[in-house]
C-alpha cells in the first residue's frame, strides 16, 4: 500500500548502440514521484547515454520511457509525436547539464533566462514575470541586482545555480541532472548540493542523478543504480549499495573513494 | 498481554564476499531467528565481531542479507525487508523504523533544527509544527539555542549525538533501532536519553539496541539476544 501507486517514469530494456558500440544496454527501472535516483558509474559507463535516452534527446535502439502525466496518462516516449514529446519536455521535465553553458542562454540577461521558461509555460504580464524571476534568483541564492547582467559575467557556480532556477521555475515533476556538481570548487559544490537537496524535498521532485561522484549521491539520492560497460550491474537503496555492496565493481568504486 | 510481534526475523543470513581482497567470504550471521514486541526492548550482546551491528543494520536494510526475512509490521501490513522493493523500504523508513547510527552524517550547511525536523516534514508535518517539536526535543537534550541555526559538522561528537538522537525520536516510530546512542555522552545527557528511551517503550514501541553502557542497558533492556558469532556457533 503504497503512498504513490503509479509511476512516474518506468523504464524497460533500454538500450542504445552507436554502430557496434555499446553506449547502455537493457537497463529497466521504476521511479515514483518525489524519487531521486542516482545513477554512478566510472567515465564512459554509458550514464549520459543512459540520460539522454531517458530525457527524451536520444531515440534508444530498443526499449521503452514510459511517463505518467500530470493527468494520469501514461506516455510511451519514443511512440508519440515529436511535437508531443517536446511539449511534455518543455512543461514537466528539466534538464540540468554539467555545464551550464549548455542549459543557460549566454546571450540573454539571467532574468530573461528565468523568464523565458515561464513565458513557454504560458506566463504574459511582465511584473510578474520579473517578480517569479527575482524570488527564484533568491531561492537559489543569487544577488538581485545581477538580474539584469549577462551570464558571461558570472562565475561557475553562479551560472550553475542560474541553470537550476531556470529549469525550476516552470515547476517541472522529473528533472535530470548530468554531474551537477561537476567542475565546481567543493566549497561551492556543497552550498550547491545543499540547495538542490532542499529543493528536490520542498517541490517533491523526483529527479534522476547521474554522478561519478559517491558523496552526491549519498545526500541527494534516495536509490542508486551503479552502471558499467552500458549495463547496470547493482541497484539498492544508496546507503545499502554504498555500506553493503555485492557486485565486485561497486565493491572496487567504493572502496576506491578517498577517505579524508 | 501477547500480541503479535513488529519485528519478526527468522533464519537470518549474512555474509560479507570480499571481491577486491581475494573473494574471502566472511560469514557473520547464520540462522537468527528474533521476535520483538511492542512495549519491549531487547539488548543485543556478545563479543565484538559477533554480529550485533550487522543484525541491527539489516533491521533496517543498511545491509543486504542472503537468506531468512525480516517481517515488519508497517501501516496495517507487514513487510519483508529481505525481499521488499527499495521503494517499499524507503516508505517504511518513513513511517515505521527510526534509526540512531553511532556517528551523525551530517549534512553540509543545513541547520541542526532543520535535521531534526526534517523526518517530520517528510511525513507531511507543517514547518512550524515540526521545528517546535524538534526545539522542544533539542531543548530537552540541552543543545543551547544559539547552536540550533548552525551545522552540526562544526559541533562535538556529543552535541552531535544529541542531534542523531533527536533527529530519531522526533517521529513516534512503532520500531527503534539504536546503536550505541549514549556512547559520546555525558552523564546527565545519558540520563535524559534513557528517559526518551523508556518514554519511547511506554508508548508501545518496539526497540532493539545495542549499549555497550551497562546502566543504560538495564535500566532500558527488558531481556538480552546474545551473539555468539559465527565461527563460534560453528
Amino acid at each position: 500500500m503504497s503512498e504513490h501507486p503509479q509511476t512516474l517514469l518506468t523504464v524497460t530494456g533500454l538500450t542504445r548502440h552507436f554502430g557496434r558500440v555499446v553506449g547502455c544496454e537493457d537497463v529497466g527501472f521504476d521511479l515514483w514521484p518525489g524519487e531521486v535516483l542516482g545513477v554512478v558509474g566510472e567515465s564512459g559507463s554509458g550514464k549520459t547515454t543512459l540520460l539522454n535516452c531517458l530525457s527524451g534527446i536520444l531515440e534508444p535502439t530498443a526499449g521503452t520511457v514510459s511517463y505518467t502525466d500530470r493527468t494520469g496518462q501514461v506516455q510511451d516516449l519514443y511512440a508519440i509525436s515529436e511535437p508531443r514529446r517536446r511539449f511534455l519536455m518543455r512543461t514537466d521535465w528539466g534538464m540540468v547539464h554539467q555545464n551550464p553553458r549548455d542549459g543557460v542562454r549566454m546571450r540573454v540577461s539571467a532574468g530573461a533566462n528565468i523568464g523565458e521558461r515561464l513565458m513557454a509555460v504560458g506566463a504574459r504580464r511582465y511584473g510578474d514575470i520579473r517578480a517569479e524571476a527575482g524570488a527564484w534568483m533568491e531561492r537559489v541564492e543569487m544577488d538581485l541586482d545581477r538580474m539584469d547582467d549577462m551570464p558571461r559575467t558570472f562565475s561557475g557556480g553562479m551560472l550553475q545555480r542560474l541553470q537550476i532556477a531556470r529549469n525550476l521555475v516552470s515547476k517541472p515533476r522529473l528533472v535530470f541532472m548530468d554531474e551537477p556538481t561537476g567542475g565546481l570548487d567543493v566549497s561551492v559544490q556543497a552550498r550547491l548540493l545543499d540547495l538542490l537537496r532542499r529543493l528536490v524535498t520542498d517541490l517533491g521532485l523526483a529527479a534522476v542523478v547521474v554522478t561519478h561522484d559517491l558523496a552526491v549521491v549519498r545526500l541527494l539520492a534516495h536509490r542508486l543504480a551503479v552502471m558499467r560497460r552500458g549495463r547496470v550491474v547493482e541497484t539498492g537503496l544508496t546507503d545499502q549499495v554504498l555500506d553493503d555492496p555485492q557486485h565486485p565493481y561497486t565493491q572496487l568504486l567504493v572502496s576506491s573513494v578517498l577517505q579524508t | 498481554m501477547a500480541s503479535d510481534p513488529l519485528i519478526e526475523v527468522r533464519g537470518l543470513v549474512k555474509s560479507f564476499t570480499l571481491h577486491t581482497q581475494g573473494g574471502v567470504v566472511l560469514p557473520v550471521l547464520d540462522g537468527v531467528d528474533l521476535s520483538v514486541e511492542g512495549g519491549e526492548c531487547v539488548v543485543l550482546d556478545g563479543p565484538s565481531g559477533s554480529g550485533k551491528s550487522t543484525l541491527l543494520r539489516s533491521l533496517y536494510a543498511n545491509y543486504k542479507p542472503q537468506g531468512g526475512s525480516i517481517r515488519v509490521r508497517h501501516r496495517g501490513t507487514v513487510v519483508d525487508l529481505v525481499s521488499a522493493s527499495p521503494h517499499r523500504v524507503l516508505d517504511v523508513r518513513k513511517h515505521t523504523i527510526g534509526y540512531v547510527s553511532q556517528f551523525l552524517r551530517a549534512i553540509p550547511r543545513v541547520p541542526a533544527l532543520d535535521v531534526v525536523a526534517e523526518p517530520l516534514r517528510m511525513l507531511g508535518v507543517p514547518a512550524e509544527a515540526a521545528a517546535a517539536k524538534a526545539a522542544a526535543l533539542l531543548d530537552r537534550l540541552r543543545v543551547p539555542e544559539p547552536m540550533r541555526s548552525l551545522a552540526p559538522a562544526t559541533f562535538s561528537g556529543g552535541e552531535q549525538q544529541r542531534v542523531n538522537i533527536a533527529r530519531s525520536f522526533v517521529v513516534d516510530y512503532p520500531i527503534l533501532l539504536l546503536d550505541e546512542p549514549t556512547a559520546a555522552l555525558d552523564a546527565e545527557n545519558r540520563a535524559t536519553v534513557v528517559q526518551i528511551i523508556r518514554e519511547a517503550i511506554a508508548r508501545g514501541a518496539a526497540v532493539v539496541g545495542i549499549f555497550h553502557d551497562a546502566e543504560v542497558r538495564d535500566s532500558v533492556g527488558d531481556r538480552i539476544y546474545r551473539l555468539t558469532g559465527y565461527t563460534a556457533a560453528a
